[in-house]
Parts: structure tokens; C-alpha cells; sequence
């Protein structure tokens, strides 16, 4: 295995801390994910994985354990360190899109670069076009989000998410309310950037079906892992599916 | 553009009708400011303006004779002296012209006069009527009071032999210009009467005034009252109006003389313009303060309204200083807008108001004073309660929890 690129040791999260109803959600999670990988991460609801996933993308932080993202210690980390790590290390897809209703799709591609580097070059609002090309969007380039499908918007937010070429893009349900085609075209999507610019995946899914073309399956039920296996026969179906 | 700045923008322009409430509300209470603070400005200014048309600002005047009590107490008696006030004669100011070149050189007044002024009867046919007769250099008397814009007719000739007489005196007297009167005082010499030649007739603004008034050259009162060579006042002029008392009160100390500046001699008039102040101050702050929470409250909604895209632009990277950021721009840029638009909805009404409020003559009643410092500090003033009443609405959106927002 490559070095790993986050890496969870023991990592507990409770709510409620110090009031009668404290609940304990994640109870010592370890897990390790490498540069490049395609994960699955399934289980039942109240399992715990949206609570795992806002972990991992530093929108939480853990009660107990050691997370290292790119090798560094973030309970260690400032706020103000933890939010620029999460602007240059991190991608979100989420289940509702979550663009921003006031930006055009290209607008929306270029908030993360405004953010991080600074008010939009030429350049970069190209980038941000050739992205939305990629992503098939190539003549919905200036519309609002509104006047977009379920399946666009949904393209949009995964090219915003890659928009500063993070190495790890965290998914919560990202085809959840699509349906079975376009969820089978978004997924084809994330796999493609997965192999053709090595970008990391942890797919957050209800979905078996989509579960089992991942590499890998990490499943969390009541708050601990409870199987985590590599689907290695996957790849070269998905590569002949396509 | 930076980032702040984007989304401060883009979310004004989403949230159109919000926006335009609050940019309302900032305007109204901009116009508001502005247009009383003119009125009043203009009031005042006018006020003042009228009250010191025909007064100096500081006058100086010889000591008031005082009467001692000659006899001193023996020892262990006491001595209940009844001493009567003295008859105050009218006097000239010891060595008036080197105090005259002293105050002249002093730093804060800008023009000193001399004035020989006296009671007198003017006398024509068998009118007989009791006049207050100023002496005075026609060339220093017109720095401290413009006298030429209250001449009504004529011109101001105090040459020996001429007067200039107020209009209501020459209509009493029942004479014009170029016409003649005589002037009787009952001098410690014995009267004295002469004949006076009609120069100039003028309007000092008030009747009472203008039914005594007899302005004569300095040499010629200083005979008429037998005080010759001297003057029985210095009026004095300052650069800095509200400092005269100020000035009156150094000038008293360094001559030994009486000064008494205008603001002493109507300190009803300036308690009346000092109320009237502390009223519009009030008003203002009042006017600012529904502003600022009119701007809070809608800024608050918009938090609440936009809690998911703020959770995303956390998710994205944005730091809480940016997010918080965002909002006091948004505040800001409202302000600024209705600063904008409140000047010109201010002009507009001083416009309004100067074409209806006029005299019967038609002439504005006063001069509105729009001063362009109103504007630039009524717009700084905005701008800054502006991003005050946005304090808390960005401190709500900066400290939302982000992993909780983007699940609504």
C-alpha cells in the first residue's frame, strides 16, 4: 500500500459531551486510505458514516483517536489550519449538489480557486470550463443552477470539487436522489477521474449495486467497522462495462 | 474581485427584495439626517446671521465708574456706609487709538471700528423725536457691519454736515434724501444744535431700530457729544464667531476695559440654538438606530435563509473571518447605496422645501445650507452603522456549525 494519505487511529466522536444524553456515534474507528484509492463506504443509517465523513473532512473534529490527513496531526491544527488544509486537500460531492443558487455553473467551478487563491483569472475560469467539459456540461456552461437537472447539478458540484485538484474527494450519497441512469453516469464519472488523474474517492452509498463497483468496501455498523475488504475483481469489470 | 466581495454582491443581488428594503430604509433615514441637519444649519445660520446684521461681535467700552466710600472704619468701629451709585456719563476709552492698534495686531480679530454713540433729539419743524446717534470711520465701520446692504436709498455719506438716518426716523420726521434735520444734545457744555444734511436712508432689520437710528462721522459726534478726539466704544470683528467670547474675555483682561461679545448680549438667543442642537442631535441618533435595526434584523434572515450555501462555503474552504467578512460587506455596501440615494433624495427635498417655504415677497424664507461635508460625513456615517448593525448577523454566519448546516 502507497503511503497513506489519511489515516484514522482509534478516532471516537460523542455527542452531547457532559449532559445526560451523551452518545457515543464512532467508537474507536481505525482506517487508512491511500493516494488513488476508490472506496465504498456503506452500512445502515444511523451507522454513523455521515458523522465518519464530516470527520474525515475536518467539518467535525473527533472526541478521542488521532487523525492524520497527509501526514500531519490535526488535533493539533488550528481552525484557521484545519479550514486552508480542508480548502487545498479536500473535495465535497454532496447528496443535495449544494451549489450556490446565485453563481452560473462556471461561477460555481471557480469559488474554490476565489477562495484559495485569490479573485479569477483567465486562466483559471478556463480551467474551470475545460472541468465542466469534462464533466459533459461543455454547453451549460453560464447557467444558473435553477435551470439545471438533478444529474447537471450534480456534475457541477463534482467538477467544483475538483476544481484545485485535491487527492481525496469525499462523496456523502452523491447519487442519492438520482435516478438509476443518471446515478450509473455520475458513478462512471468519479471513476474516470479516479483513474485518469488519480484522485481518491470515499463514496458514502446506500446503494449495494454502486458499492460493489468500488475497489473497496468499508462497512460501519453501529459505530465500528465491521468488514473492510478490497473488491479487486471490480476494476477490470467496470473497464469492460464501459 | 476578492472573494468577500463576490458572494457579498452576489447574495445582495439574489436576495433582491430584502435588499432593496433595507437600501430603502438606509436612504429614508439618510435623508432624514441630512435634510434636518441643512434645515436646522440653515436656520441657525440664518438666525445668527440676523441677530449680528447689526451688531458687532465684541464691543469694547470703558470701566463703569464706581463710587467708594470715603471714609475709612476706625478701630473697633464699624462703618455701615450708604453709598449711591454713580451717574454713568458718557466717557471715552483712555488712549482709544493705541488700543485700538493693539487689538488690531491681536490674533482672532480681523476688524476694529471706533464709535462715539449718544442719545440726541432730531428736530424738524415741530417732530421731535429721540434718536441714538452713532460716530463712526465709514471705511472701518463697514468691516464690522456690511451697511451698505442696508441702505434703502442713498449712499452712506457721514462727511461733516451729512447723516444717514434710518428709514422709519425719516418718515417720522417726514424727510427724504438731501433733505435737512437738526440734532439736539444737552451736553455738560450746554446744548448744542445743529443742521444735518440727509445722505442715505437704511434698513436695520428691525423698527425699533430704524425709528432711531442717525448714523454722523466720528468727528463730527465726538463734538456733537463733546468728547472731542475720543470714542466712547471699539466694535470688534472675529474670525471665529463662537470663539467672541472668548476673545471678549482676554481682550477685558489684557485692557482693563469692558468687553461684552455678542454671544453675552443674547445668551437667551444662544440657549434657544443650543436646544436646538441638542433636539437634532437626538433626532439623528434615534434615526440611526432604527437603521441599524432595520439592516440587522433583515441581515439576520438572510443568515437564516442562507445557511446551507454558508455551510458549503466553510465546506469549500472559506474561513470564518472570510464568512463573517461577507456579512459586514453586505451591511457596508447597503449603507453606502442608501447614503447615495438619501443625499439625493435630501437634495431633492431641500429643493422642495426652498420653493415652498418663501416669504410673502417670494423670496426663500431662509437659505438652506447644503454643505458637501453633510454629505461625505452623512455617507461615512452610514457606511460605519452599516457594518455595526451587520456585527451580529456575520458573527451568526461565521459560527455556524458547517457539518450541521449542509444536512438541513
Amino acid at each position: 500500500m502507497a503511503e497513506a494519505l489519511i489515516e484514522l487511529a482509534g478516532v471516537r466522536k460523542s455527542y452531547g459531551v457532559g449532559t445526560e444524553i451523551e452518545v457515543e456515534v464512532l467508537h474507536g474507528i481505525n482506517l487508512a486510505l491511500a493516494a488513488g484509492e476508490f472506496a465504498a463506504l456503506v452500512g445502515p443509517s444511523g451507522s454513523g458514516k455521515s458523522t465518519l465523513l464530516n470527520l474525515i473532512g475536518l467539518l467535525e473534529s473527533p472526541s478521542g483517536g488521532s487523525y492524520r490527513l497527509r501526514g500531519r496531526e490535526t488535533a493539533e491544527l488550528s481552525e484557521a489550519e484545519l479550514t486552508a488544509l480542508r480548502a487545498t486537500s479536500l473535495g465535497f460531492v454532496f447528496q443535495f449538489h449544494h451549489l450556490l443558487p446565485a453563481f452560473t455553473a462556471t461561477e460555481n467551478v471557480t469559488l474554490p480557486g476565489l477562495n484559495a487563491h485569490g479573485p479569477v483569472t483567465g486562466e483559471r475560469r478556463e480551467a474551470a470550463r475545460d472541468l465542466l467539459r469534462a464533466v459533459g456540461l461543455g454547453d451549460r456552461l453560464d447557467h444558473p443552477p435553477g435551470k439545471l437537472s438533478g444529474g447537471q447539478q450534480q456534475r457541477v458540484a463534482i467538477a467544483r470539487a475538483l476544481s484545485l485538484a485535491p487527492p481525496l474527494v469525499l462523496a456523502d450519497e452523491p447519487t442519492g436522489n438520482l435516478d438509476t441512469h443518471a446515478a450509473d453516469d455520475i458513478f462512471a464519472l468519479l471513476r474516470r477521474f479516479n483513474e485518469e488523474r488519480g484522485v481518491a474517492f470515499l463514496i458514502v452509498t446506500h446503494d449495494p449495486r454502486l458499492a460493489r463497483r468500488c475497489d473497496r468496501i468499508i462497512e460501519l455498523v453501529d459505530g465500528t467497522i465491521a468488514g473492510d475488504r478490497p473488491n479487486a475483481a471490480v476494476r477490470g469489470a467496470e473497464a469492460a462495462g464501459r | 474581485m476578492p472573494f468577500e466581495w463576490v458572494v457579498a454582491l452576489r447574495f445582495l443581488r439574489e436576495g433582491r427584495f430584502q435588499t432593496w428594503l433595507i437600501i430603502g430604509g438606509a436612504t429614508v433615514g439618510v435623508a432624514v439626517v441630512i435634510f434636518i441637519t441643512a434645515l436646522v444649519n440653515g436656520l441657525q445660520a440664518n438666525t445668527i446671521r440676523r441677530t449680528l446684521g447689526t451688531q458687532a461681535h465684541i464691543v469694547v467700552r470703558p470701566l463703569e465708574e464706581v463710587a467708594t466710600a470715603q471714609r475709612q472704619p476706625e478701630a473697633g468701629a464699624a462703618v455701615l456706609p450708604r453709598v449711591q451709585a454713580r451717574a454713568q456719563r458718557l466717557r471715552s476709552i483712555d488712549q482709544w487709538p493705541a488700543v485700538q492698534a493693539t487689538l488690531e495686531r491681536r490674533p482672532g480679530i480681523v476688524a476694529v471700528s471706533p464709535q462715539v454713540t449718544g442719545p440726541a433729539f432730531a428736530l424738524r419743524g415741530d417732530a421731535n423725536k429721540s434718536v441714538a446717534v452713532q460716530g463712526v470711520e465709514p471705511e472701518r465701520y463697514r468691516r464690522i457691519i456690511a451697511i451698505d446692504d442696508k441702505l434703502v436709498a442713498g449712499r452712506f455719506g457721514v462727511q461733516p454736515g451729512e447723516a444717514v438716518i434710518g428709514k422709519d426716523l425719516a418718515s417720522d420726521l417726514g424727510i427724504g434724501l438731501d433733505d435737512r434735520f437738526r440734532l439736539v444734545t444737552a451736553g455738560a457744555a450746554g446744548p448744542v444744535d445743529d443742521a444735518y444734511t440727509v445722505t442715505g436712508l437704511v434698513d436695520l432689520g428691525i423698527r425699533d431700530m430704524n425709528r432711531r437710528a442717525v448714523f454722523l462721522g466720528l468727528r463730527t459726534a465726538q463734538a456733537l457729544f463733546d468728547l472731542p478726539g475720543g470714542a466712547s466704544q471699539l466694535d470688534l470683528k472675529v474670525d471665529e464667531l463662537f470663539a467672541a467670547e472668548t476673545v471678549a474675555q482676554q481682550v477685558a483682561r489684557e485692557t482693563g476695559l469692558t468687553a461684552d461679545s455678542w454671544m453675552k448680549t443674547n445668551d437667551q438667543l444662544l440657549a434657544a440654538l443650543y436646544a436646538q442642537t441638542v433636539t437634532t442631535r437626538t433626532i439623528r441618533i434615534f434615526v440611526a438606530i432604527v437603521v441599524v435595526l432595520g439592516i440587522a434584523s433583515v441581515l439576520v434572515v438572510s443568515v437564516v435563509q442562507k445557511r446551507r450555501e454558508i455551510g458549503i462555503l466553510r465546506a469549500m474552504g472559506a474561513s470564518r473571518g472570510r464568512i463573517q467578512r461577507v456579512f459586514l460587506l453586505q451591511g457596508a455596501i447597503v449603507a453606502l447605496w442608501g447614503s447615495l440615494l438619501g443625499s439625493a433624495l435630501a437634495t431633492a427635498m431641500v429643493v422642495v422645501f426652498l420653493r415652498v417655504a418663501r416669504n410673502a415677497d417670494g423670496s426663500p424664507i431662509f437659505a438652506l445650507e447644503l454643505d458637501p461635508w453633510l454629505y461625505v460625513s452623512s455617507a461615512l456615517g452610514a457606511v460605519v452603522f452599516g457594518v455595526l448593525a451587520a456585527v451580529a448577523p456575520a458573527r451568526r454566519a461565521s459560527t455556524l456549525d458547517p457539518a450541521q448546516a449542509i444536512r438541513m
